[in-house]
């Protein structure tokens, strides 16, 4: 396979590069199913900087002549006057996501270690209810968790959206894969050497991981960020709201989608859009290396 | 004693074994603490609720089987929630499964800008799906200005514009568009990720063993060894389209109009959350778990590796 390249383009004698018209194909192809998945996203963005005369446009145009920051100067400014500023949903969003990410990737990281270097008593038992735990979606256990959020204090406070969701299944799974890479001679020479368990763990077993610790920085921060589930059930105040929940209230409740707000929804939209999208940017391709390893054996 | 003296005395006290069982335990008993307290725990404590009519207030009361034969007999939001999660879970479900796995097949194939398709097709899988919704209901708009509605009169394929959100023979099929669109992304991944770990030297075994095309190349050779990622992704997806809810309440509202896009996870929100009727709420989250999880095992006998 590998051997056919192609029909070589040359110009005046000089090899440019290889042509093959089943890449031709498949790039053209590929391009419009692209144009497709992003055009809502691109739409976003710039909708984002239209000015107000060309929000009304019909038929709508998907570029502007004008860009502007209007949309955003409204966001931030008018938004301000009312109850709640935006800015604080920006806050509270970023607050508990590096919480749920920080927390989850210090539990996941050192439950994967315990679990497969030490292989204790019961480790079989542990790995299949992590596994039963990926086959049913979190809103099965929101009654009880509620239960246990009310008990404890904690409803519509920070905690309510952190503590339930720092030991995820999905995330143990994908941490404990990578973690079986890891050879154990390296552990071993280390421990020879008179290393402690603490000293493996931060010298020789984190570096190790970082390409997974780097993944579930990504899918942690995209489902912590975008959580509609969670803030709605355990906040109750304008004051804890996240984005989800505040971009819902700003489109005017769900079903209605008025113009006149079009232009600060599409800011709202692209402020959120744009840390989960530049995070997944910059990890992508250490995503990839540890999804290699996401395989269940059945 | 110093630290030191600790230390010692700690690993002279115990065998190898124990000293593992004791040094693991203590690694994994963060995790432990939260996944049993929110998950294990929860699911148990469901299942017990179910069978009990509580409202938060007075002491649960025993009621054996009650809330499920309610459900199932008596309440026909739920029969229609239930009717529409399997509609959408048995649409949207295959079509993201199948669909990511081609376009990872083929940008798999590219040569160069791997990177770049793979970002702009798993894009819309990082964006909130409330958020990303207006966009699609602008979209969506049910008069002649709507972009859909308008492409589609342009075309002659309409006279009169559709009521996409208010429609309700349509309405459930604008959340499974729009789902579709959200969903690839993890699998994608995974197939991705699957597809640039298949050994090379198969294909040159395959070649000699007489594998024509492309094609076989995929069927006989590549599928095999990606059992173990195509059941991760199973799983993920059946645990995700049970789930319907965010896409469902942003596009259809809640209710949505006749129940034309309630939910299983709709249906328990609005008996848990809105009248606090914890017991039968859980008969609702019971019935999810017990879906999905069947589910999940039927795909962990069909995607067994031999």
């Amino acid at each position: 396979m590998a051997a056919v390249k192609g029909r070589s383009v040359k110009i005046a004698g000089r090899h440019l590069f290889y042509f093959r018209f089943s890449q031709v194909l498949l790039y053209l192809f590929l391009t419009l199913l692209v144009i497709f998945t992003a055009m809502p996203l691109v739409y976003v963005a710039t909708t984002a900087f239209k000015p107000l005369d060309e929000l009304f446009i019909f038929p709508p145009r998907f570029f502007t002549s004008h860009p502007v920051l209007d949309n955003f100067n409204g966001l931030l400014v008018t938004l301000d006057n009312s109850s709640v500023p935006f800015s604080r949903y920006i806050f509270n969003s970023v607050l508990v996501s590096a919480l749920v990410v920080l927390g989850t990737l210090v539990i996941s990281t050192m439950a994967a270690y315990g679990l497969v270097k030490h292989q204790p008593v019961g480790s079989n038992v542990i790995f299949a209810l992590i596994l039963a735990a990926l086959m049913f979606s979190p809103h099965v256990t929101q009654i009880p968790n509620y239960m246990v959020v009310e008990k404890l204090g904690l409803l519509d406070t920070y905690w309510a959206l952190i503590l339930p969701k720092v030991a995820v299944a999905f995330n143990m799974f994908l941490m404990k894969q990578f973690m079986e890479q890891l050879p154990n001679e390296y552990i071993e020479a280390a421990r020879i050497d008179g290393a402690c368990e603490l000293q493996i763990f931060a010298k020789i077993v984190v570096p190790f991981v970082k390409p997974a610790i780097a993944t579930l920085v990504v899918f942690s921060f995209v489902n912590t960020w975008n959580d509609y589930f969670t803030p709605l059930i355990f906040t109750s105040s304008g004051q804890m709201k996240t984005l989800p929940l505040a971009i819902q209230s700003i489109a005017g409740g769900a079903g209605a989608s008025s113009l006149a707000t079009a232009g600060t929804m599409a800011a709202a939209t692209f402020v959120t859009m744009i840390p989960t999208v530049l995070i997944y940017t910059l990890m992508q391709s250490k995503v990839i290396n540890t999804m290699s390893y996401s395989g269940i054996k059945g | 004693m110093k630290k030191g003296n600790l230390w010692k005395a700690w690993n002279q006290g115990m065998t190898s074994r124990q000293r593992h069982n004791v040094t693991g335990y203590l690694f994994m008993s963060p995790f432990l603490l939260f996944f049993f307290l929110f998950t294990i725990i929860p699911v148990v404590t469901a299942i017990i609720l179910s069978l009990t009519s509580y409202n938060m207030i007075e002491t649960p009361q025993f009621v054996g089987l009650t809330n499920y034969r309610l459900l199932l007999m008596d309440d026909g939001e739920f029969i229609t929630a239930l009717k529409n999660t399997f509609v959408f879970a048995f649409i949207s479900g295959p079509i993201s499964f199948f669909g990511s796995f081609v376009m990872a097949v083929l940008i798999n194939r590219l040569k160069k800008g791997r990177n770049l398709f793979s970002l702009l097709f798993y894009a819309p899988t990082l964006v909130s799906s409330v958020a990303i919704s207006v966009v699609w209901l602008y979209f969506f708009s049910g008069d002649r200005y709507g972009l859909i509605n308008n492409a589609l009169i342009g075309l002659g394929l309409i006279g009169e514009p559709i009521q996409w959100t208010s429609n309700t023979s349509v309405l459930l099929w604008v959340v499974i568009i729009v789902s579709v669109w959200t969903s690839m992304g993890v699998n994608f991944l995974t197939f991705l990720a699957g597809l640039q770990n298949v050994p090379t030297d198969i294909y040159e075994a395959g070649q000699i063993d007489g594998v024509k095309n492309a094609f076989q190349e995929l069927c006989y050779l590549t599928l095999p060894v990606m059992k173990p990622q195509l059941l991760f992704a199973a799983i993920n997806m059946t645990t995700a389209a049970f789930g319907v809810f965010d896409i469902a309440v942003a596009i259809a509202g809640m209710p949505s109009p006749d129940y034309a896009a309630h939910t299983l996870v709709a249906h328990l929100y609005d008996y848990g959350f809105i009248r606090f009727e914890m017991g039968y709420a859980s008969a609702v989250a019971v019935v999810l778990f017990a879906i999905s999880y069947l589910l999940g095992r039927l795909f962990t006998r069909v995607f067994r590796e031999n």
